[in-house]
């Protein structure tokens, strides 16, 4: 049964005809004991038929180890949103509710490039010299 | 996406309550700033640069 309704495709079809480049999402999985792993994939697969910009790719969070490393991931599930380049944006957990306008939002951004901030702002982000880690905990309402 | 040192993790509290439960994650949206300082809620851009900015220190570039 798919996970995204009919509107909710026409929507995101129509969002989406502005992407520039090619999407990734890798998506780390596992088999047997995550609650929303099964829905989680699903749920990805189904964005990433949305346009044919976007790609998908699914690795076990178990086997895969090497891909774990790469990209620095820790817990499932787990969705990077790269575009040729990875920008350290991680999904953790099934986009659902509100992180799910994020990850079409992230989409969006990494396709084009752009953040979308400020000039002011990415000014500052620039001088940066050191680690930054956001993790930013939503809740699916 | 404006740095590389920046990483960005959007986390689904629910799923992963030890998690939560070591932020003392109780309202969302709450970020966590390198594991150690924190924001609450959501807030204008300039403000939330702010706040990052602030937690960050010296390191942070002139403010």
């Amino acid at each position: 049964m798919p996970l995204l309704r009919e509107g909710d495709i026409v929507e995101i079809k129509k969002r989406f005809e502005q992407l520039a480049n090619p999407v990734k999402l890798v998506h780390f999985t596992q088999e047997l004991n995550l609650d929303y792993g099964r829905e989680a994939k699903q749920l990805l697969e189904e964005v990433a038929a949305t346009s044919d910009k976007i790609s998908i790719e699914v690795f076990n969070f178990l086997i895969d180890k090497e891909k774990v490393a790469e990209y620095g991931v820790d817990k499932v599930p787990a969705t990077v949103v790269r575009s040729g380049k990875d920008y350290g944006i991680r999904f953790y957990g099934l986009p659902a509710g509100y992180e799910f306008s994020n990850l079409i939002d992230a989409i969006l951004s990494v396709s084009s490039g752009d953040s979308g901030l400020a000039d002011e702002t990415k000014e500052k982000l620039k001088a940066i010299t050191q680690p930054l880690h956001l993790e930013v905990f939503v809740t699916p309402t | 996406m404006e740095n590389e040192f920046i990483k960005a993790d959007c986390i689904e509290s629910i799923e992963f309550p030890d998690l939560a439960q070591k932020y003392s994650v109780y309202a969302v949206p709450r970020t966590v700033i390198n594991e150690s300082a924190f924001i609450e809620g959501s807030m204008p851009e300039e403000f939330f640069l702010d706040s990052i900015l602030k937690n960050l220190g010296p390191a942070a570039g002139p403010a």
